[in-house]
C-alpha cells in the first residue's frame, strides 16, 4: 500500500464520518482544522478508519497520534 | 430507511450518522411525534444518543435530549435538578453497566455480607427511581447489568454467592422484582445483547479505557436499536399484524405444484422441522395479541388444506383473515388492513420472494417488510426486528385475537338483517360512558398515543397527563367502554374538553376503530352535552387537525350538527355547537349506563 493509496482511502472516510465532501488531507491536518472533529467524533473516526484496512490500532497508537501524518504512518506500519 | 432496519450494518451506521440524520429529516413522509428523552449515564453516552436518534426518527419518532454529565447519573437524577425539571422529559433512560457496580463481594465475605452488599446496591438504585417518579411522572427505562467480563474463579463464579456472575445475576433479579410491581418502569435488557453481540467483543476494555464506552464503539447500534424498540413500543408505534406468504414461507414448497400431502412441514424431514418451528413462533405471536392472517398466491381450498393436515402447528382457526388468491399482494394487504380498520403501517409483511417484498415496499408505504432470506433465519429475523415489542402486556393484548374473531362474528349478523338499524338493535350493546375512573388511565393513556383514524386532533398524552386532567375541575372526561351480545370491546372512546366560563373547548375526541357505525360517538356526544348542561354550559367548540391519517373525521363535527366558524390555510377547522334546552338524543341503539 503506497502513502497516495492511504491518503486516498483515508481522505474518503473522513468525508463520510464528518459528512463533508470538500475535506482535503494533509499530513499536518490536526482536528483544530476540521470543525466536527472533537472528542467524541475522533472515536468514529478511530472506528471507522479500522473498519476501512480491516485492522484495530492499539489503544498506546491511537493516544499518541498527533496529526493526520502520524495516522497515515500507523497504517502503513500495521498494514504490512 | 431499509438501511436502519435489522439487520443492519453497524459500522456503516456509526461512520454515516450525519448523513443518515439529515436524510431522515429530509425524507420524512408525515410529522414526527415529539418527544423529550433525558439520558442519565454511568459512562459516555454522546453516541447512545446520536445513534438512538436515528432509530428513533426511523420510527417516525423525533427526540430532544437532555443528557446528564459524565457518570453523573445518580446525582444529577437524585439532587434539586432545575435544568432536568424544566425538560420534563417524556421518558428517563438509566444507562449504566457493570462497569458502576462498586462494591463486589470478596472471597472472604460471608453469604450475610455478600447479600448485603447488593441489598445497598439495589436500594441505591430504588431510591433514585422512586425520587424520580416522584420528581418527573414519567416513564423510566433502566439497563439491567450484562455479564462480567472476568471470573475470578472461573465456572464456579456462577454459583458461588461471591463470585461476579452470581452477584451480577442477583442484582438484576432485584431489579426485575422492582419493574414487576410498577408500570411506567422498563428494563433494558443489556445483559442479552451483550450475549446476543458476544461478550467478548462488547467488553473490549479499550473503549472504556479510551472513551469510557460502557460497550465497544460498534455495538452501540445495536444496543440503541433494542431501546428504540421499547421507546416506540410505549409510544404506540409497535406493528399489530403478520401478513403472511405460505409457500415456501410457512411451509416448503409450493402447495399448488406439490400437493398438501407433499409440502414439508412436521417432524419427518429437517426442512420440516425448520418450518413448524417457525410456526410454532408464529402461533406464540398470537398469543402476545399480535393479529395473524395470509397472503398467499394460491386457489383458497388449496392453500387451507395446508392448515388442515394433522401435523400442522398452526390451524385455520389461528387466522384472524384468510386470503389466497391470484390479486397482487399490495391489493390483498390494503383489503385485509380495511377490513380489520387498521392501517398498512400496522402491518408486518413476511415472504420469502424478493420480488413480492419489492412490490408491498412500492405500493404500500409504512408496512415493515423483513428480509426473510432462509427459512432457518425466520425467527431470528422476525424476533430480533422488535415489530412488537412487548412493553405492557395489557389485558386488552391477551384477548384482541378473541375481540376480532368476534368482530367476525358480528359481521356475519350484520348479512343477516336487510336493515342496518335492525342489526344494532340486535348487538343488544351496552355503553358505559363516565368521566375518567382509575382502572382505565393506562388504557386511557394507551388509546391517546394510539389512535390515529378517528382523532380529532391527534394530541398524545402520557398516563400522568391523563391522571391530571382527570382530577382537573376546569376539564370535562369521558370514556366509553362498549359491550355488545358477542363480548366487550373494552375502552373504545375518549374525550376531554376544557371548561372556559359556559364555553367547552374540545381538546381531544377519539374513538377506536374497532367500534365503527355502532353509534358509540353519538352515545359519547348525548353524554357529553349531559355533562355541559349540568355544569351550565351552552356552547361547544369542536377541533380538526388534519393529519395524513385522520382523513374519516374530516366532517365528523358537521356530521354531529356543529357549524363550522373557522378554516385556516392548512385546513384545521373550528366548529361550535349551540346546546339548546331541548338536546334531542342522537344515539338510539345504544343503552349508557344502565339506562
Amino acid at each position: 500500500m503506497s502513502r497516495e493509496e492511504v491518503y486516498e482511502r483515508l481522505t474518503a472516510v473522513f468525508q463520510e464520518v464528518f459528512d463533508d465532501d470538500s475535506i482535503e488531507l494533509k499530513d499536518e491536518t490536526t482536528s483544530e482544522d476540521i470543525e466536527d472533529w472533537d472528542s467524541f467524533e475522533h472515536i468514529n473516526l478511530v472506528v471507522a478508519v479500522e473498519t476501512e484496512f480491516s485492522f484495530k490500532i492499539p489503544m498506546g497508537k491511537v493516544i499518541t497520534m498527533k496529526n493526520v501524518g502520524e495516522m497515515v504512518d500507523i497504517i502503513l506500519s500495521l498494514g504490512k | 430507511m431499509r438501511e436502519l432496519e435489522y439487520p443492519f450494518d453497524a459500522e456503516w451506521i456509526v461512520k454515516k450518522k450525519k448523513s443518515i440524520k439529515r436524510q431522515l429529516l429530509e425524507n420524512a413522509e408525515s410529522s414526527f411525534l415529539d418527544k423529550k428523552i433525558a439520558i442519565l449515564g454511568g459512562s459516555t453516552t454522546n453516541d447512545i444518543k446520536n445513534i438512538l436518534e436515528l432509530f428513533l426518527l426511523n420510527q417516525g419518532i423525533r427526540p430532544s435530549f437532555y443528557e446528564s454529565e459524565y457518570n453523573q447519573y445518580y446525582e444529577d437524577g437524585m439532587f434539586p435538578n432545575p435544568q432536568l425539571e424544566a425538560f420534563a422529559p417524556d421518558v428517563i433512560y438509566i444507562h449504566t453497566s457493570n462497569r458502576n457496580i462498586s462494591e463486589y463481594p470478596a472471597v472472604t465475605d460471608s453469604r450475610e455480607e455478600a447479600e448485603a452488599k447488593a441489598k445497598r446496591l439495589v436500594s441505591r438504585f430504588e431510591g433514585l427511581w422512586n425520587h424520580l417518579f416522584e420528581v418527573y411522572h414519567c416513564a423510566i427505562i433502566q439497563n439491567n447489568f450484562e455479564a462480567p467480563y472476568f471470573r475470578l474463579m472461573g465456572n464456579k463464579d456462577a454459583s458461588d454467592y461471591r463470585g461476579r456472575v452470581n452477584f451480577i445475576h442477583r442484582l438484576n433479579q432485584a431489579f426485575y422484582d422492582f419493574a414487576e410491581n410498577y408500570g411506567n418502569f422498563y428494563i433494558h435488557d443489556i445483559a442479552y445483547e451483550a450475549t446476543m453481540y458476544g461478550l467478548e467483543k462488547w467488553a473490549d476494555p479499550y473503549y472504556w479505557h479510551m472513551y469510557k464506552y460502557a460497550m465497544c464503539v460498534p455495538a452501540i447500534p445495536e444496543t440503541c436499536f433494542q431501546l428504540a424498540n421499547i421507546m416506540k413500543s410505549i409510544w404506540g408505534k409497535n406493528k399489530k399484524v403478520l401478513n403472511l406468504d405460505l409457500d415456501n414461507t410457512l411451509w416448503g414448497g409450493v402447495i399448488g405444484d406439490d400437493g398438501a400431502e407433499n409440502i414439508e412441514i412436521g417432524q419427518e424431514t429437517s426442512m420440516g422441522q425448520v418450518y413448524s418451528e417457525f410456526q410454532e413462533y408464529v402461533k406464540l405471536q398470537k398469543s402476545i395479541g399480535v393479529l395473524l392472517t395470509t397472503n398467499s398466491k394460491n386457489n383458497e381450498d388449496t392453500a387451507k388444506a395446508g392448515f388442515e393436515r394433522p401435523d400442522s402447528v398452526l390451524k385455520l382457526e389461528d387466522f384472524t383473515t384468510f386470503t389466497a388468491n391470484w390479486n397482487p399482494k399490495s391489493e390483498n394487504l390494503k383489503q385485509t388492513a380495511t377490513n380489520l380498520t387498521l392501517l398498512p403501517e400496522s402491518f408486518v409483511f413476511v415472504d420469502d420472494n424478493p420480488a413480492e417484498r419489492e412490490i408491498i415496499r412500492m405500493e404500500c408505504k409504512g408496512v415493515a417488510i423483513p428480509e426473510m432470506d432462509a427459512p432457518e433465519h425466520y425467527v431470528h429475523i422476525l424476533d430480533r426486528s422488535g415489530f412488537f415489542e412487548v412493553t405492557n402486556l395489557s389485558e386488552d393484548d391477551l384477548k384482541r385475537n378473541e375481540m376480532y374473531q368476534q368482530n367476525a362474528k358480528r359481521q356475519q349478523e350484520e348479512a343477516s338483517y336487510a336493515n342496518y338499524g335492525e342489526y344494532l338493535t340486535g348487538l343488544s350493546m351496552q355503553g358505559t360512558i363516565r368521566a375518567f375512573e382509575p382502572i382505565y388511565m393506562s388504557r386511557i393513556a394507551q388509546l391517546t398515543n394510539k389512535s390515529n383514524q378517528f382523532n380529532l386532533t391527534t394530541r398524545r398524552y402520557t398516563q400522568a397527563q391523563i391522571e391530571e386532567a382527570a382530577t382537573d375541575p376546569l376539564k370535562i372526561t369521558l370514556y366509553g367502554k362498549l359491550e355488545d351480545k358477542f363480548g366487550d370491546n373494552g375502552v373504545v372512546s375518549v374525550v376531554i374538553g376544557k371548561k372556559e366560563q359556559h364555553k367547552l373547548h374540545i381538546d381531544l375526541w377519539l374513538m377506536s376503530c374497532r367500534v365503527l357505525k355502532r353509534d358509540m360517538e353519538l352515545a359519547m356526544m348525548d353524554e357529553l352535552v349531559e355533562r355541559c348542561k349540568e355544569q351550565g354550559i351552552t356552547q361547544i367548540f369542536g377541533y380538526y387537525y388534519p393529519t395524513a391519517k385522520n382523513g374519516m373525521v374530516k366532517d365528523f363535527y358537521g356530521v354531529l350538527g356543529f357549524v363550522k366558524i373557522a378554516e385556516d390555510e392548512d385546513q384545521n377547522t373550528v366548529w361550535e355547537f349551540d346546546i339548546e334546552e331541548f338536546y334531542e338524543k342522537k344515539n338510539h341503539y345504544i343503552t349508557v349506563n344502565g339506562q
